[in-house]
């Protein structure tokens, strides 16, 4: 068969590779960061079981700052952050700073969400039976939220590779930077409908995978 | 054992202040199976919640073994909370863990070992007859099943006090009784003072032997189950204690039988010994009185009979007068029932 296209299948698969390694490094990076930010907020939040005013009062507009700018802006404003972190500022690999740093407040609130869905009974009874504060968490609040942690997870990959395609700006790569470069700028039909067909793709397996995943979580096989 | 000394706690929500407790006293003594009543709202919950510090008293005092708990450091607090069970009206289990793993959860807490945390639950399960259970999901359980669950996590580091908030209160009544008879025999075997909150008066009249009634943050009676049974004096208490032991007649029939037999009628109350004697016939024969039975009622409380009568008398008022007389000194309560 003779598709009509300028892009070749190592472009392609480069590409791919790319979005792949923005998407998994980002992830685990931002969940490095963004569970702890998570946790922090429903411990220290007003009645919580560390109550800090201060640390509560700072993270929660900060997370709302950085969660505010578009994942774009986010990526040039802080391009001399991410040289003097990574020491280039070009690539896949100064893409993956802005998207750690988009991600990672995203995860925090997605975390937090989950963690204050656990039933507060559960956490009365724990400090009913003398459980310390990181042994409540560890193993009261994280076991019990764990299938929704799984969705949060899921909601926060889908949304990286939506942002990945913007990496294209710093010349990260990757599939939405295939699609803009080739696709929209050289008109060519072929890339766009491979990378629309490609993306869609990821984010249904995505998704499936982390219902079946929160679903076995919930012992519902 | 348990002392709480005029406590009070005021939870302020936005500016507006509500005053859970308004200065609350109670003994609770190594063995007892304390009752503490009351209708929602009524403070209890926070009542209870102060004996094991998930609520600090806005004023005065908790202390347990003579300890006052507000001297504790939060470590210490932690090892005292070990040595009290509690037990929720919604169970409060892991929906994540297995029964197994709930039970062992104030062990894996604590750091014990594998086998011993094994042998522990193992012994546990058998003893709340759930054994065949272990790898069952609290959702897989009954709420009865669930509620054994509850108390076995409860009793896993041998407390010497049992703590439970409404633990019958959402379960049925036949349920409700094997619960009963579980706590019932914790507290008979392992010698665990056990103090219950409820809004159900039969769970008192079945295993308490003290009882606090509640109303507004205040208790307004306490004493032996037996006492206040026999002789409720606050009115709320009186309706609580009908609950379980009714003694009323419907006012229209009480209309009904003062139009067709005039005479007057009497609530008699027994405690005891008096309950099983033969007061009624001994009546007849040494008063001119016709006995009208309209109501009889026995009921056990801590293995003491009580019982409940009303009765119409018919004939002369001086025979009446007499009979009352009588009546007097053989029951441990009378009261005419004024006809409406």
């Amino acid at each position: 068969m003779n598709i009509d296209t300028i892009i070749t299948s190592e472009q392609l698969i480069r590409a791919v590779n790319e979005t792949l390694r923005m998407v998994g490094f980002s992830l685990l990076f931002g969940a490095l960061l963004g569970i702890p930010i998570g946790i922090l907020l429903v411990v220290t939040r007003p009645g919580g079981l560390l109550e800090n005013r201060l640390v509560y009062r700072v993270l929660n507009p900060v997370i709302n700052v950085v969660r505010s700018l578009p994942f774009i802006i986010l990526l040039v404003a802080i391009l001399p952050f991410t040289r003097w972190l990574v020491n280039t500022s070009i690539g896949t690999t100064a893409a993956i700073v802005p998207l750690v740093l988009y991600v990672a407040p995203y995860i925090g609130r997605l975390v937090e969400n989950s963690l204050l869905e656990v039933n507060p009974g559960i956490l009365e009874a724990a400090q009913a039976m003398g459980a310390k504060p990181w042994q409540v968490i560890w193993h009261f609040m994280l076991p019990e939220a764990f299938s929704s942690l799984i969705l949060t997870m899921t909601t926060a990959t889908i949304g990286l590779i939506g942002a990945t395609a913007m990496a294209g700006t710093v010349g990260g790569g990757g599939l939405g930077d295939l699609a803009i470069s080739y696709g929209y700028q050289r008109f060519d039909t072929f890339t766009v409908v491979i990378t629309v067909v490609l993306l869609v793709i990821f984010v249904q397996g995505i998704q499936s995978a982390g219902n079946a995943l929160a679903r076995r979580a919930r012992r519902e096989r | 054992m348990i002392e709480i000394r005029d406590a009070r706690k005021t939870f302020t929500r936005g500016g507006l202040s509500h005053e859970a407790l308004k200065g609350v006293s109670l003994r609770v003594e190594k063995g007892d199976i304390f009752g503490i009543i009351g209708t929602s709202g009524a403070g209890k919950s926070t009542l209870i919640r102060l004996v094991n510090a998930l609520e600090k008293p806005t004023s005065g005092q908790v202390l347990i073994d003579g300890q006052p708990l507000d001297g504790y450091s939060e470590r210490e607090l932690r090892a005292v909370k070990k040595k009290i069970g509690m037990v929720f009206q919604h169970f409060n289990l892991l929906e994540s863990k297995t029964v197994f793993d709930n039970v062992a959860i104030p062990l894996v807490l604590d750091g014990r070992s594998k086998k011993e945390i094994r042998e522990r639950v193992t012994e546990l399960l058998a003893y709340v007859g759930l054994s065949d259970k272990a790898k069952s999901y609290p959702k897989e359980l009954s709420g009865g099943q669930k509620q054994r669950v509850g108390i076995a996590r409860a009793l896993a580091n041998h407390p010497s006090i049992l703590l439970c908030d409404e633990a019958t209160s959402a379960l049925d009544p036949q349920t409700t009784q094997s619960i009963l008879a579980l706590l019932k025999r914790i507290n008979e075997e392992f010698d665990i003072t056990i103090l219950i909150v409820t809004h159900e008066m039969a769970v008192i009249q079945q295993i308490c032997n003290k009882v606090a009634v509640m109303q507004n943050g205040e208790i307004i009676e306490q004493g032996y189950v037996l006492n206040v049974f026999g002789k409720p004096e606050h009115p709320t208490t009186e309706n609580f204690v009908r609950t379980v032991i009714r003694n009323t007649i419907p006012g229209s029939v009480l209309q009904d039988l003062n139009r067709d037999r005039p005479g007057r009628v009497f609530k008699l109350e027994f405690v005891g010994d008096s309950a099983s004697q033969p007061i009624i016939s001994r009546l007849v024969r040494s008063f001119d009185v016709e006995i009208n039975i309209l109501f009889a009622n026995m009921t056990e409380v801590q293995q003491t009979t009580l019982g409940n009568m009303i009765l119409q008398i018919v004939g002369a008022d001086r025979e009446i007068e007499g009979a009352i007389a009588f009546l007097k000194e053989q029951v441990d309560r009378i009261e005419e029932v004024e006809a409406i």
